[in-house]
């Protein structure tokens, strides 16, 4: 199919279209709990949002780099510190430049992947989890020197507009989610993501065309730090509403690991796929809880029964899906579309006979 | 009928001076030099484990050898690199295949355009004018590549899903895509069958007519070496054996007990 605007389809813009009606439209209309917001929409997006990040260095540049929470960590206090220490600079201003601190760190953490591959680079990164963490809990600088260990997130405030309502952080995570997701996917289709799916792909080949080993991958660790940075300070300010190291700990790493593999390796959907499936999975095994066996299974074993069943669904993606549920969703149009005309050719078919 | 060349044949444009290469002890070059001169068709080849693509890996600069020299258009390159050599001008084609695989053939000649896509990542995520500008371009060249290679029915395909003999011509295609003034082609014609391999052969001749762009390749098949190049270096356990046309390397005597075999 020919790109009719930008690098776009004109499915791509339909589907464009669609999410934008649904989630500017229909969900502020017909979602009027709020409990929806602050606990699904919102963290949704947040999470999302740094699942692009790890995809853009794990599934399209193929390094294999765990420590996704530790960008966010510094995203999140580097928001707080900029609100609070230079208020000149704005909601929007501190956003980008707390997500470019996160991206600083990971040029740093990211400089391991030429020399390491593998899970030994997985090993490497896990560095940055544990460095950009303890940093925080060591210097009380980055906490303004509070002592009750979880400091409150200063309220939202763009343009003089107080942004407090569940509705109203809603939006302003979906703005930002949006913006970013259109410029990924430019990336992603663009000479920068064939660059960096080169190297993911045959890195040895890739040299020889006169890709750069370092600058890719270090572009593409400071560009995942940066969405991973943008993502904890949002997620810091719009769901938690506070700032606490714990909450950044390896636990949302693995999170966002797996929102990322089971969404899809190298898909920007599959981020969004991923997250909306981890989220709302507990959500419905506490459904079927208390609804199919009324409270008689504990919630504990709930929650165990969670994390057994994510674990296999890991290996069985793994195995039979290694490209996710991103790829499961394309399948099953391709199949419905393959049906239509199948049967579009069986009526064809009886037309033509009944003719003669 | 000496037919009339667009590109006459000039002056030496890759020199490979004394190169040896060793792994550990075993030696795979010994002191081995050869040149190639602009615009011809150089062919290297060699029994098994004569060290040819240990060769094309050192002018390439995967390969860092112990001594020797690697000149291109007489002068000398320290610190030879895979990235450097791109960036002066020689691209090539691997023997085990190294493609994108899950790219589609569209996207790994793509890549070839590397050296000639200028726009920062930046630009391309805000998708500025000359960002499109310059995708355009690219696309156009590749697509000229591609119907040059007569694979515009599978551009689509990711790569890993195509059989072999189209595989090694999306790596050629990809090669052709970077514009380079010297391509090595790492047997580019292994496992084909008879018709992939003339076809093969008319690609390499047309490039090397049409665009005058410098072949340097390794083969396997004698026949083809011999009627498609213009001279023909033969290493033997990492050396030099024999250096010329194909007529003087087939009447070479060293070069027939080594490799052509004696005649009983």
């Amino acid at each position: 199919m020919k790109p009719v605007f930008m690098t776009y389809t004109k499915k791509d813009l339909i589907n464009l279209a669609v999410c934008m009606v649904l989630s500017v439209l229909v969900i502020p209309t017909f979602i009027t709990t709020e409990y929806w917001y602050t606990s699904i929409l919102i963290p949704w997006l947040c999470l999302a949002l740094a699942t692009i990040g790890q995809q853009v260095v794990m599934g399209y540049t193929g390094q294999l780099a765990l420590g996704a929470a530790g960008f966010m960590a510094a995203g999140a206090f580097a928001m707080f510190n900029l609100i609070l220490r230079v208020p000149d600079l704005g909601f929007v201003g501190s956003l980008i430049v707390s997500g470019l601190i996160a991206a600083a760190f990971g040029i740093l953490f990211g400089l391991p992947s030429l020399k390491v591959r593998g899970i030994y680079l997985m090993v490497a990164t896990l560095a940055s989890q544990f460095f950009i963490i303890w940093m925080i809990d060591k210097f009380g600088w980055f906490k303004n020197y509070d002592s009750s260990g979880i400091i409150t997130a200063q309220d939202i405030v763009i343009l003089g507009k107080p942004f407090t309502t569940p509705l109203a952080m809603y939006f302003v995570c979906l703005a930002v989610t949006t913006v970013l997701t259109l410029l990924a996917m430019n990336m992603a289709r663009g000479s920068t993501g064939r660059n960096w799916m080169a190297v993911r792909d045959m890195d040895i080949a890739a040299e020889s065309m006169g890709v750069s080993l370092l600058k890719t991958k270090v572009q593409a660790f400071a560009i995942s730090a940066f969405y991973c940075g943008v993502a904890g300070a949002l997620f810091a300010f719009c769901y938690l509403k506070s700032l606490e190291p714990v909450a950044f700990d390896i636990k949302l790493s693995f999170k966002i690991l797996f929102m990322c593999i089971l969404g899809g390796l190298g898909t920007i959907n599959g981020a969004f796929i991923g997250a909306a499936f981890i989220l709302l999975f507990p959500v419905l095994l506490n459904a079927i809880g208390n609804n199919v066996f009324h409270g008689a299974i504990d919630a504990t074993i709930i929650s165990s029964i969670e994390q057994v069943i994510f674990g296999g669904l890991m290996i069985i993606f793994m195995i039979y899906e290694p490209l996710g549920m991103a790829k499961l969703w394309e399948n099953l149009k391709q199949k419905v579309s393959l049906k239509f005309q199948s049967s579009n050719v069986k009526n064809l078919k009886s037309s033509l006979s009944k003719k003669s | 009928m000496e037919y009339e060349r667009k590109f006459k044949i000039g002056k030496p444009i890759l020199e490979v001076n004394n190169i040896s290469l060793s792994f550990g002890g075993v030696k795979a070059i010994t002191d081995t030099s050869f040149n190639v001169l602009e615009h011809e068709v150089r062919a290297i080849i060699g029994p098994n484990g004569a060290g040819k693509s240990s060769m094309l890996n050192c002018i390439n600069g995967i390969y860092k050898p112990q001594q020797g020299t690697v000149s291109f258009r007489g002068q000398q390159i320290p610190n030879i690199t895979p990235n450097i050599m791109a960036q002066m001008g020689l691209s090539r084609t691997f023997q085990n295949l190294a493609l994108f695989k899950r790219m589609s053939v569209l996207d790994n000649i793509l890549v070839g355009r590397k050296l000639h896509t200028k726009t920062n990542f930046l630009e391309v995520a805000l998708q500025l004018p000359k960002v499109k500008k310059e995708e355009k371009l690219n696309r156009d060249r590749s697509e000229e590549i591609i119907s040059f290679l007569e694979i515009e029915d599978i551009k689509d395909t990711p790569v890993g899903k195509l059989p072999y003999g189209l595989q090694k011509k999306v790596e050629l295609g990809r090669a052709l895509a970077t514009d380079s003034t010297i391509i090595l082609l790492d047997e580019p014609m292994a496992g084909m069958n008879v018709e992939e391999k003339r076809d093969m052969c008319r690609f390499i001749l047309k490039v090397n007519d049409e665009l005058g762009t410098t072949m340097v390749l390794i083969e396997h098949d004698m026949g083809v070496v011999m009627d498609i190049s213009d001279r023909v270096v033969v290493l033997d356990y990492g050396k030099v054996i024999g250096d010329g046309t194909p007529d003087e390397v087939r009447s070479n005597q060293k070069v027939i007990d080594a490799y052509l075999g004696v005649e009983h």
